[in-house]
């Protein structure tokens, strides 16, 4: 039996992906992914740069001022929780959070702790630190 | 949820709050088709029970504005499973399972973006599934590492078949898993590791 073949593509080549086959194709499925976009992902500039693993650190209990959401948000983080932990116990989608989070942030009231993030040359001590971390699973 | 009682809000376990140590985090994304396995594998090498968060996409179309409750406009919500592993006192790494339908991945912001890299989990049943995100992953640069989670009634093929069918470079690893267990989910990450390890070594990271 043979297998189906791809064809590779190269970075930057960027121009919307080729609709799957017909046939694939799933009734009143949108074929469209560009038309969709996440609620307030667009015109919302004055929004912190938060990614989901963010991590968040309360600087002080709520205060009485705090609305009850971020008053849990405040208690959830007493240690360092990730913003998509956050997301996940507060039952609220991401987004939401990332607007409590630029609130929160602008008050003082939490700490962010940016992620790592994959740059141009990654690095080696960082992949040996976790790759270190992964054999003691 | 009811914010009243934001007391009785179950976050994490005792046992499961980070230490104050914890500066920095890393994610991967785990990618693959419907079913091949991606909840599985987060949650096998979790140490965390996996958790779900959440995003709000709306489908654009007319009248598309701040006009909410405008009927023009579908919401979905997209649900993503998460798991996480602590590497030292100071550094935490995510793991992201996608949602079974792709058309979602690619617009959840910052889901690729700084992530260290992928793993794509095909089933051989349907490897053609994969085939759009692998395009997707090569055009966006993210570095990814192919992993066969080997369910019983799935056609056997050779590494070096799948290569080409995958059309993938030889350097880019491709081995068999089997999800389930914790210890051959983990090989898949060392896998991803060594690989990016072995990209970083040679400045080709792009
Ligand atoms: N035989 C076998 N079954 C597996 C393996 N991995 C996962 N399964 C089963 O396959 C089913 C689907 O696995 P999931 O982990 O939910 O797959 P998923 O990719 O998260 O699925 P979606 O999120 O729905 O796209 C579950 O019933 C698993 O128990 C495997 O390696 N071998
Ligand atoms: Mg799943």
């Amino acid at each position: 039996m043979t297998p189906p073949q791809r064809q590779r593509r190269s970075p930057g080549q960027g121009n919307p992906a080729p609709l799957p086959a017909s046939g694939t194709a799933k009734e009143g499925e949108n074929h469209n992914p560009e038309r969709l976009f996440v609620i307030g992902g667009e015109g919302a500039g004055d929004r912190a740069d938060i990614d989901l693993v963010t991590l968040i650190v309360a600087r002080t209990e709520p205060p009485v001022s705090a609305t009850p959401e971020e008053a849990a948000l405040l208690r959830l983080c007493v240690a360092p929780l990730s913003a998509a932990e956050l997301s996940a116990y507060l039952s609220l989608p991401f987004s939401v959070v990332t607007v409590l989070l630029t609130d929160l942030l602008a008050r003082d009231l939490v700490q962010a702790r940016a992620p790592i993030v994959r740059k141009t040359v990654a690095d080696r001590n960082l992949l040996e630190a976790v790759m270190h971390g992964l054999q003691k699973l | 949820m009811d914010f009243k009682n934001s007391d009785t809000i179950p976050g994490p376990r005792t046992e499961d709050r980070l230490p104050h140590t914890a500066e920095a985090a890393v994610k991967i994304v785990i990618v693959g088709g419907f079913g091949v396995g991606k909840t599985t594998m987060v949650g096998s090498v979790s140490e965390i029970r996996p958790l779900t968060t959440e995003e709000t996409m709306t489908q654009a179309g007319i009248g598309v504005d701040d006009n909410y409750g405008s009927a023009s406009k579908t919401a979905t919500t997209v649900a993503m499973d998460f798991g996480r592993i602590s590497i030292t006192d100071e550094l935490v790494l995510y793991l992201f399972g996608t949602p079974g339908q792709e058309r979602f991945w690619f617009l959840w912001n910052g889901l690729f973006e700084g992530a260290l890299g992928a793993v794509v989990l095909v089933d051989t049943r349907r490897l053609e599934v994969s085939f759009d995100v692998m395009g997707r992953l090569e055009e966006r640069g993210v570095p990814f590492v192919v992993a066969v989670n080997s369910f019983p009634d799935a056609p056997r093929y050779a590494v070096s078949e799948l290569r080409t069918a995958l059309d993938l470079p030889e350097e880019i690893p491709i081995l068999d898993c089997d999800v389930r267990r914790r210890a051959s989910s983990r090989d898949v990450l060392l896998t991803l590791m060594r690989f990016l390890h072995s990209l970083a070594m040679k400045g080709a990271l792009t």
